[in-house]
């Protein structure tokens, strides 16, 4: 057990103490673009792209640096935030090995999705406040895994979610895009308000929420409350990487333009969760239920995304719950504990790599075919997109474990570990991890075939599809390299051993299974599943939808009613108490009001037909009250 | 000669006033009939000065007399307006303040 180290971190000094760099440069140059307008529209994507350059070298140096100190992480306190009494939060800066894997997987595979944005939104007039919001998105980015404190990490956290919100409703002519960035952005807050009871709760029990004191003090506090920390901050994390329940926004955010899609949506952004159960991991190891129920959450997410994936013919939907189950992997590893943390961010890492490659691959495919995306409408691209395709069948090869791919490397660990978990939870999580496998094996080779084989099913009005022009091009020929090296190179580069100071081991918790049998199994899922897809789809696909013949199909259609169970739970609620308190307010409080001064018409109404305007009943109304005088006069005398 | 049976006689004037008004239609007799009410009440009030043995009652007598003549004045030339627009001196007809 880790817990019984005190966590400490080194102040920096030398290189490492200018640090804060990396966050400053894209956010002084999103400033710039924002702020300055039109002026810099002729070149605004070049700076855009020059300063993610400028961070992704700086972030190479600290890199080196970090690698040769003797303790492996450094913090760097930049100034008081707040100060209220006891109250005491700093800007300031953790730098560890986990945090330099990020760094590098921000600005690089950022810096590269940049390039390709250069080329793919050329056409598009508002492409300066684009890079604007990319870079933006950046800072934001470094600063939630650079933070030294859950509260700088909420504020890039926000930071991501602001950004991605305005990238997601980049068309904002079009009613899709403004709704599905309005739902991000309101399914995020479920998670961030998770998020922030969070940092509450470590604020009441240790006084703040600085990593080293929270992760230090999370071991004396009792098992209920660092179960609660650890559910809400799961709760967050869910949020943010679109795990169940909280996955509808994430398909939705594909309305975005694909190079955000690429970065936010499937490399980045959505990964943030997976850090932040990383990071918090003495937290999580103190819980073991807690830990029980990540892992739960993943495999179950895992499973959804692949299902909705087989059944969606949109390419950037496909990729989009590809994107969910691939991170539910990753939940599922760092809910394992111990060396699978490593697991999981080394899949995370792959991951950015052959995602962020089919989704500009993806985007390529549109690019040519004049915003199609409708796999359907696909078929035969390879002679066209020669380029595309090879980057594109990498990624794909890598997606699904074929060794030597990075896939390989990093997904197979994760179901190694889950079946080392042991008794039914390894059975049940294992099985779910590799059934996994076999299904995204299956959509994969579904979306790779429709796309760039089998006969042309173009719609009418495209004549000759094109290669998309060398800016876009060349990201994605480094992306293909990066999946296809990525993993090997980080198994066998002793990357667990690097990041074993921030998880405190490199073991993998539970009996060590038949690595030759497993990756025999695995292997074989994979190729039945490319096997049926391949049999199903190598001669094209009907060109409307069929109707659905089960019930999983139907309910994969539905998004396996996620949307629904929004609707109901959340929506509906809100909305019946909308309308009972429409109800009440027009006919309660205003029916008082309202009421009131229909009792006072009325009777007066009914009042004035005695002024009926003859003399004589007057007389008679005035002879009356004398009368009524007088015998009170004489009864007061006489009585 | 008691008293008392001129204040019976100015109650009985009163009352007759009193019906007249209320159950005529000609202004010109309602006047009148108000002409009898008030002099109902000179009588009386002449009859408790007698009774008293002070002046106060006739000075209040006399008060009732001006003002009688005032109102006279006052009425007369309203009844002879109305008439003249309307052609009638029947109260009933001029009923048009009301609800």
């Amino acid at each position: 057990m880790t817990l019984a180290e005190q966590v400490q971190y080194q102040s920096a000094t030398g290189a490492l103490s200018s640090v804060w760099l990396l966050i400053a440069i894209p956010l002084a140059s999103a400033a710039v673009l924002l702020l300055l307008g039109r002026k810099a529209d002729r070149w605004g994507h070049i700076l855009g792209c020059a300063s993610i350059g400028a961070s992704f070298v700086l972030g190479l140096w600290y890199f080196f640096t970090l690698r040769g100190l003797g303790h492996k992480a450094v913090s760097l306190d930049l100034f008081n935030f707040i100060q209220v009494g006891r109250f005491k939060v700093d800007w300031g800066i953790l730098y560890d090995p986990l945090s330099a894997t990020f760094v590098l997987l921000i600005t690089g595979v950022g810096f590269l999705i940049h390039v390709y944005a250069v080329g793919y939104m050329k056409e598009d007039p508002g492409r300066r406040r684009f890079f604007g919001y990319f870079n933006l998105f950046a800072s934001a980015m470094l600063l939630l895994v650079l933070g030294n404190s859950f509260l700088m990490t909420f504020i890039g956290w926000e930071g991501v979610g602001l950004a991605s919100y305005l990238l997601i409703s980049w068309y904002q002519d079009r009613p899709a895009a403004a709704t599905a960035g309005k739902k991000a952005f309101l399914m995020n807050r479920v998670g961030d308000a998770a998020f922030l009871v969070a940092m509450f709760l470590m604020f009441a029990n240790l006084g703040s929420t600085d990593f080293a004191t929270v992760f230090n003090g999370v071991g004396a506090l009792p098992h209920g409350v660092t179960l609660a920390m650890a559910l809400l901050l799961l709760a967050g994390a869910c949020g943010k990487s679109g795990q169940f329940p909280l996955q509808a926004w994430l398909p939705d955010a594909m309305e975005g333009p694909t190079p955000v899609s690429a970065l936010i949506h499937a490399a980045t952004m959505v990964t943030a969760g997976v850090y932040l159960i990383a990071r918090s991991n003495p937290i999580f190891d103190a819980t073991s239920l807690g830990q029980t129920i990540v892992v739960a959450v993943g495999a179950f997410t895992l499973l959804l995304g692949c299902v909705i994936g087989c059944a969606k013919d949109d390419i950037k939907r496909v990729l989009a719950y590809s994107t969910v189950s691939q991170i539910g992997y990753m939940f599922l590893a760092v809910g394992l504990g111990g060396g699978a943390y490593a697991l999981g961010i080394l899949h995370l890492l792959a991951h950015g790599f052959f995602k962020a490659g089919l989704f500009l691959g993806a985007g390529s495919v549109m690019h040519g075919m004049k915003d199609q995306t409708d796999l359907r409408r696909f078929g035969g691209l390879w002679r066209y997109m020669p380029v595309t395709w090879a980057t594109v069948g990498l990624g794909y090869l890598a997606i699904i474990g074929i060794p030597p791919l990075s896939g390989f490397f990093s997904k197979d660990p994760i179901i190694d570990a889950a079946f080392a978990r042991g008794g039914w939870q390894g059975w049940v999580f294992g099985l779910a991890a590799l059934l996994g496998a076999g299904l995204t094996a299956f959509y994969m080779t579904r979306l790779f075939v429709l796309t760039f084989h089998g006969k042309k099913r173009w719609t009418d009005d495209i004549e000759h599809p094109h290669e998309s022009p060398g800016v876009m091009k060349l990201p994605m020929i480094l992306l293909a390299v990066g999946s296809v090296a990525a993993g090997g190179l980080l198994v066998y580069g002793g990357f667990t051993t690097w990041l074993e100071p921030v998880f405190g081991t490199t073991e993998v918790p539970g009996h060590e299974p038949n690595r030759a049998m497993m990756i025999g199994i695995s292997l074989a899922v994979v190729l039945v599943g490319v096997a049926i897809a391949w049999l199903l789809f190598r001669r094209g696909t009907a060109l409307v939808e069929q109707p659905a013949r089960s019930p999983i199909v139907r309910a994969a259609r539905e998004n396996l009613y996620g949307d629904v169970f929004n609707e109901t739970v959340f929506e509906l609620p809100g909305k019946l108490l909308t309308r009972a308190a429409v109800f009440f307010d027009g006919k309660g409080i205003d029916g008082i009001v309202t009421g009131l001064a229909a009792i006072v018409g009325g009777s007066s109404s009914r009042l004035r037909r005695l002024q009926t305007g003859f003399v004589r009943s007057y007389a008679l109304t005035i002879l009356g009250g004398a009368l009524v005088v007088v015998a009170a006069l004489m009864a007061v005398k006489l009585g | 000669m008691t008293p008392t049976y001129y204040l019976v006689l100015s109650a009985a004037l009163f009352c007759v006033g009193a019906v007249g008004v209320l159950i005529r239609r000609n202004a010109i007799v309602v006047f009148m009939s108000v002409e009898l009410m008030l002099n109902a009440g000179n009588l009386a009030l002449v009859t408790f000065a007698r009774i008293n043995g002070s002046l106060d009652g006739q000075i209040m007598a006399f008060f009732v007399m001006v003002v009688a003549a005032a109102e006279v004045v006052v009425g007369l030339a309203i009844i002879m307006s109305i008439f003249r627009t309307r052609r009638s001196a029947s109260v009933d007809d001029s009923n048009l303040l009301k609800y």
